[in-house]
């Protein structure tokens, strides 16, 4: 009746009971409260039905977000485990909770947290800088969110119902076949990733529609803002990449599930075919999160330096290169197979040739600095930070780009070191950037500057602390995932310098929290119009925030920085208000959602009956919702005009 | 703001060129997914495990006919729509059922071959090679399907509601994903049976 599903199941241990517990009073609470404020009605009709992309992008933000903390909560354990389990003390971990740790850890912050992350910033930003109130497809929007929350979910369910994964961020076979594995960690980390990997997809297709069809009138491809393109290589790469995930995925699911012989040892398999697949999605995975961060810090540092970003045709070119070499490069995961010296030789230097647009980037950010008036504020502190981390990081992938190198330190700790300083000197950096940069924009104040910066500076140096000994542990010979180690290796200070690192950042992280409290109270002090940082492109010509239906009158667009170029040169007409047609909320997508879950949840644990009926809700919704025609409503250019007066009046 | 109905006096939202390319990018990541699986099949296709290989498995004759019955399928699709732009209904709808027709006589004729295949003991469990020749044949067999469940639900949307402006996109999308998959077959036929067997 419930499959593999028996009691057995509940957690053990009393770090997986304590979390689970916390993690049941924590939804509790939030239950709780929703019921006491009596705010269930304005939860489902504001924000799970909403189909607005700005909400939509903001509840992205809250995943990632909670996610994160998860992540370096994970990060933390592993570092308390490796600063102390060393010679006979065994540790705080046992060796199972260790690599569920470090799997789940590396799953969570790229499929979650960082994933997350930029599909914010598609939902929150792309619309307004190309001057569209929507998204190609609103509903199809809401239901890619709603089946990346389902994986998310199933992410933590794992840890009250069974466990996770033990085989590694990207669950090489034939450890991850049902041999090696016979658990559900595998399944879970497999289902997650399938459901939240659609979501993935679909929204790439979705915003990609979205850039090609629904620019305002006069903004061609070459006037679009840079962070639009650079979001135009991250979803063209979503749309060829993703595929080959969920394909893989498949593969390996069906080799646990029905016994075929895709990735076994034997009967025919072949895993080396597996690290291939992955790989093929994995390295263009790489891209489609640094190239947004790549676009957000062209927009601040073209702000922030009153200047006009330098060699934007350049930086156009450099994205478009990125994202083709992107997909040449991915057999350096794995030199050390055996291809042949011909075949490392080719992919070693695609991979130093990826260098050259990145370059090409890094030395047009600094042109955009000389000589302009910049002003060093929060956004910017990150963006400098990001030059460094980026730098040293991009130094390192460039040294493990050759073969012969690469043989000396592959699977070390040094390779550790080197994405995580691509993903937090990169990603996560261009994420709190962004943050720093937009926050205003959507809800009217600024972030507090003065704790900003120490949280930057926590960050900085705490990051260093966290990564400098890992790479210098890389090269003394410590492998990834390591537990253990014998006393006289002389690594047991490195670690320790590295655990405390992460408690810096740890420190950076709640000085981030403390500057959302201080910002919040301090709301009406720092109140703001829609153009605080005097803006260049679109999204700062409307409101902060901006009505559901972003401007009033579609702008028409004759320049590159189309808003910098009409403050300073256009008088500003009066504006001529026409009917808009919005999408109409629908809780279609949540239950999509829901039913994919469950389905996810039904799989995992071989309940048929239950995966059949979940997959013919899924299939029922879809019909429901396709087959109908009415979807939209219109305001009138005479609610409009009463609206943006009131809304104008306060915000000016 | 009030939540008026639809009306037709303003122009659409969703039109129909934005649906069309966002559904276009769709078949090609769906033909990512496609290229995958070739990919998968062209390493494994000797891993036959000391089992049948194409040459002993295939029955060419019997694919050949499966074949003509897809080609047909597309070019009753291709009436449909020469139906569907002249406004006729009843046309519509009756090629639109030739087709489907023709989809589930593939359908069935695929499912028949498995079942030879399954019961002869070379299941997907038998080989490398048999594994990735069920999953890349399956696959398009699963598209199929959902090609004919989405047809059924276009014959009733277009009997209850006529030809509205929803309704005609909605067939425009489901022409293309048809032909999408005749195309994908034409590589499976020549690809997997014919270098299989020759």
């Amino acid at each position: 009746m419930l499959g593999r599903l028996t009691l057995d199941a509940l957690p053990h241990e009393p770090i997986a009971i304590g979390a689970v517990v916390g993690m049941t009073l924590g939804a509790l609470g939030v239950l709780a409260g929703l019921t006491y404020f009596k705010r269930w009605k304005w939860l489902w009709s504001n924000w799970l039905t909403s189909l607005d992309p700005k909400k939509i992008g903001i509840m992205y933000l809250i995943v990632a977000a909670l996610m994160g903390f998860k992540g370096v909560i994970d990060a933390m354990m592993l570092r308390a485990q490796q600063a102390t389990g060393v010679g006979d003390n065994a540790g705080v971990l046992t060796s199972d909770h260790f690599q569920q740790i470090f799997s789940a850890h590396g799953t969570i912050m790229i499929f979650f947290v960082a994933m997350g992350l930029i599909f914010a910033l598609f939902n929150l930003i792309i619309p307004l800088q190309i001057g569209a109130r929507d998204v190609a497809f609103p509903f199809l929007n809401s239901a890619s969110f709603w089946l990346f929350a389902a994986g998310m979910i199933l992410v933590n369910v794992s840890l009250a119902i069974g466990s996770f994964s033990a085989a590694g961020w990207l669950a090489y076979p034939p450890l991850s076949g049902i041999e090696y594995s016979p658990g559900v960690g595998v399944d879970y980390w497999i289902w997650s990733l399938q459901i939240a990997g659609l979501g993935s997809l679909l929204s790439g297709v979705n915003f990609i529609v979205t850039i090609l069809k629904m620019r305002a009138p006069g903004m061609s491809l070459m006037k679009m803002p840079i962070f639009v393109w650079s979001c135009l290589g991250s979803l063209v790469l979503i749309a060829f990449a993703f595929p080959i995930l969920t394909a893989t995925l498949t593969l390996l699911s069906l080799d646990r599930t029905i016994g075929t012989h895709f990735f076994t040892s034997t009967m025919g398999g072949n895993p080396m075919m597996y690290i291939n697949l992955i790989w093929a999605w994995g390295h263009p995975e790489v891209y489609i999160l640094i190239l947004p961060a790549f676009g957000v810090f062209s927009e601040i540092v073209a702000t922030f330096s009153k200047k006009r970003l330098f060699g934007y045709t350049s930086m156009v070119w450099a994205i478009g290169a990125i994202t083709f070499l992107s997909f040449t490069v991915w057999l350096h995961h794995f030199f050390t197979m055996g291809s042949g010296a011909n075949v490392n030789a080719f992919f070693g230097i695609m991979t130093a040739v990826i260098a050259v647009p990145t370059g090409v980037k890094v030395f047009n950010w600094l042109f955009t600095m000389y000589r302009g008036m910049v002003s060093l504020t929060v956004p910017m502190l990150w963006f400098l930070g990001f030059i460094v981390t980026f730098t040293l990081g991009g130094v390192t992938g460039v040294l493990m780009s050759m073969p012969a190198f690469d043989f000396q330190v592959h699977n070390s700790l040094f390779l550790v070191a080197h994405f995580h300083t691509m993903i937090i000197g990169g990603v996560v950096f261009g994420g709190f950037a962004a943050f720093n940069y937009w926050f205003p924009k959507f809800t009217g104040y600024t972030l507090n500057e003065r704790i900003g910066t120490w949280a930057f500076w926590a960050w900085l140096i705490g990051f260093l602390l966290a990564f400098v000994p890992i790479y210098a542990l890389g090269l003394m010979g410590a492998t990834r995932r390591l537990d253990r180690y014998d006393a006289s290796m002389g690594w047991q200070g490195l670690f320790i310098v590295a655990g405390i690192g992460v408690m810096v950042i740890m420190g950076g992280i709640a000085l981030q929290v403390l500057q959302m409290i201080v910002s919040y109270r301090q709301r009406h002090q720092n109140r703001v119009g829609g153009d605080p940082w005097d803006g260049r492109t679109l999204e700062w010509s409307t409101t902060a925030p901006p009505p559901h239906y972003n401007f009033a009158v579609i702008p028409t667009v004759t320049a590159r920085d189309q808003y910098w170029e009409s403050k300073h040169h256009k008088p500003v007409a009066k504006p001529v208000y026409e009917d808009i047609i919005m999408p109409k909320n629908s809780p279609a997508g949540l239950f999509i959602g829901i039913f994919t879950g469950i389905f996810g949840f039904a799989v995992i644990w071989h309940i048929w009956w239950l995966a059949l009926i979940a997959l013919l809700a899924v299939i029922t919704t879809i019909i429901i919702r396709t087959s109908n025609d009415d979807t939209e409503y219109v305001i009138t250019a005479a609610e409009i005009a009463k609206h943006e007066h009131t809304r104008l009046g306060h915000a000016t | 703001m009030s939540h008026m109905s639809h009306s037709t006096h303003v122009t659409h939202h969703t039109d129909d060129s934005k649906t069309t390319l966002g559904f276009f990018i769709y078949l090609m990541t769906d033909l990512v997914l496609f290229a995958t699986l070739f990919a998968t099949y062209a390493v494994l296709r000797n891993n036959t495990f000391g089992g049948e290989g194409g040459r002993e498995l295939f029955n060419l004759p019997f694919i050949l006919v499966e074949t003509m019955l897809l080609l047909t399928s597309s070019f009753t699709m291709g009436l449909a729509m020469l139906a569907l732009h002249q406004r006729r209904k009843t046309q519509l709808l009756v090629w639109l059922a030739m087709t489907a027709t023709l989809g589930l006589a593939f359908l069935s004729m695929e499912l028949y071959e498995f079942g030879v295949l399954i019961n002869e003991g070379n299941s997907w469990q038998r080989s490398g090679f048999l594994s990735a020749f069920f999953v890349l044949v399956g696959t398009h067999g699963l598209h199929i399907a959902v090609g004919l469940l989405w047809m059924a639900v276009m014959g009733v949307q277009v009997v209850k509601r006529g030809l509205t402006g929803g309704v005609v996109r909605r067939l425009g999308l489901l022409s293309l994903f048809w032909h999408f998959l005749d195309i994908v077959w034409i590589f499976i036929f020549t690809f997997v049976y014919l270098v299989g067997a020759a």
